[in-house]
């Protein structure tokens, strides 16, 4: 965005939605809600909606796709035509190829593909409202929705995205300042070992802008990590909740 | 209590002690899945959820899904098929010909087997256990596999009660496949009570529940016989 034109994305210290520059929007994550999947998870990051299915380990078609040794991920990000405001053409598009690609290959170093020889581990990810960061919504949705399937992996993947408006570096941009600001740079890492297993860039930031957002994206993660394992964690426990009550 | 853990949750110093569902860095012992550390002289992390992996020596129920001379093709309610070579079925008998193997068992019968071998590339090989047909008798009632020690109970305590309570012959597979045979009231009571197990697999103090809800249902069905 140039200088002068259009609006102010920084007001007095604060984003145009009141959060301060290293802030998150609220997340939500429930599991287990698609009854045929066997693996789910809905994750909300403020207008951000999204479903994360996995299906498997499961036979791979084609067959002439299989590896001998080891399971095949298959990972596909969709965009419900009416997640945006403009109807979107439904269908994978050179984006949408792009994010999955991307996304598949963040999970490579942390699913234990060797477990499945022959297999196909499939991950469809729904997104039914978007307003930016997808990508890094749809990881940490099918990160969770991996676990919940059962599928053997050393670690969780969490992810979120920085960028600049305004001249600022800020993390978890909206719709709004991502397309009138001047980067937007998704990651995905592995917690526990500061492993980033997916990095992009769009515009341009400055070596430091670029080592001020990774750290700030990093530390972000941390946070996105614990909301995934409590969210697991506390599934099992309601459970148990749940029928304690039916019994009373 | 017990405690659960999601990928990557450190678990453990003693690298040694490492068990399945468990892998090791820098000597110190992770969870590889989600789900409940068992400590006993292995530390294991046992899976809430996922499909069944045979491993050898177990036993499980498979149903014939196709006929390849010299090899029946089980699906055995696992990612991977198993293979029962026609050699199982030899003893005692004139050779089987290739185009006769469906007199012995066709296609959609049930077979209990047991697990001979697992091959590194997941060729699966079966050997009939001696009751091995089912022949149509009873009634066959899937569960996830991760369920299955929950049916049987502590030392097999939940079983015993179903068995004795719903008068029926019950059997689990590995697989999570459940064989009863009974009465036709028999059975559905069986198949109701394994499904609220199956439902309640997280709760404490389950086993007791059950043997309260199968006396109850004992005592209202009486009371009904005597109106």
């Amino acid at each position: 965005m140039k200088e002068g034109t259009e609006r102010k994305l920084i007001i007095d210290g604060k984003r145009l939605d009141g959060r301060g520059f290293e802030e998150l929007r609220p997340i939500k994550i429930e599991i287990g809600v698609l009854k045929r999947a066997d693996g789910s998870c809905y994750l909300e990051v403020g207008d951000n909606k999204v479903i994360a299915a996995v299906y498997g380990p499961r036979e791979m078609h084609p067959r002439h796709a299989q590896d001998a040794k080891m399971a095949v991920i298959k990972y596909r990000y969709n965009m419900a035509p009416f997640s945006v405001d403009d109807r979107k053409r439904p269908g994978p598009d050179r984006r949408s190829v792009e994010i999955s690609k991307v996304s598949r290959e963040a999970f490579d170093p942390v699913i234990m593909k060797e477990y499945y020889p022959k297999m196909a581990i499939e991950v469809y990810v729904e997104m039914l409202q978007s307003d930016a960061g997808t990508r890094t919504a749809g990881i940490n949705a099918a990160s969770v929705a991996l676990a919940d399937a059962g599928i053997p992996m050393t670690d969780l993947v969490s992810s979120i995205a920085v960028g600049k408006i305004d001249g600022e570096v800020v993390l978890d941009l909206t719709g709004v300042e991502d397309n009138n600001g001047e980067a937007d740079m998704p990651i995905a890492m592995i917690a526990r070992t500061n492993t980033i297993t997916a990095l992009q860039m769009d515009g341009h930031l400055t070596k430091e802008e670029f080592k001020r957002g990774l750290k700030l994206a990093m530390g972000a993660c941390h946070q996105i990590y614990e909301l995934q394992r409590a969210a697991l964690i506390e599934r099992y426990s309601k459970s148990e909740g749940r029928e304690e009550k039916k019994r009373d | 209590m017990y405690k659960v853990v999601v990928p990557g949750d450190f678990i453990s110093e003693e690298a040694e002690r490492a068990g399945e569902g468990t892998y090791v860095e820098d000597g110190k012992v992770y969870a590889m899945s989600y789900g409940i550390v068992e400590e006993r002289e292995e530390i294991k992390v046992v899976a809430l959820s996922g499909k069944y992996m045979p491993a050898k020596g177990d036993v499980v129920i498979g149903r014939i899904a196709e006929i390849s001379f010299p090899f029946w093709i089980v699906d055995i309610a696992s990612p991977y098929e198993a293979r029962l070579h026609v050699s199982e079925f030899a003893e005692g008998r004139d050779k089987i010909e290739f185009g006769s193997m469906s007199r012995y068992l066709d296609v959609d019968d049930f077979i209990v087997a047991k697990v001979m071998d697992v091959n590194v590339l997941m060729r699966i090989e079966l050997a009939l256990k001696e009751e091995f047909k089912m022949s149509g008798v009873g009634r066959l009632v899937e569960i996830p596999h991760t369920k299955v020690p929950r049916v049987i109970g502590r030392s097999g305590s939940m079983i015993k009660t179903l068995k004795e309570k719903c008068n029926c012959f019950i059997f689990i597979a590995k697989n999570g496949r459940i064989w009863i045979k009974g009465s036709e009231a028999d059975m559905n009571l069986a198949s109701e009570v394994i499904l609220k197990i199956v439902n309640e697999a997280h709760t404490s103090g389950l086993t007791d529940r059950v043997t309260n809800f199968l006396d109850s249902f004992r005592r209202d069905k009486e009371k009904g016989e005597e109106k």
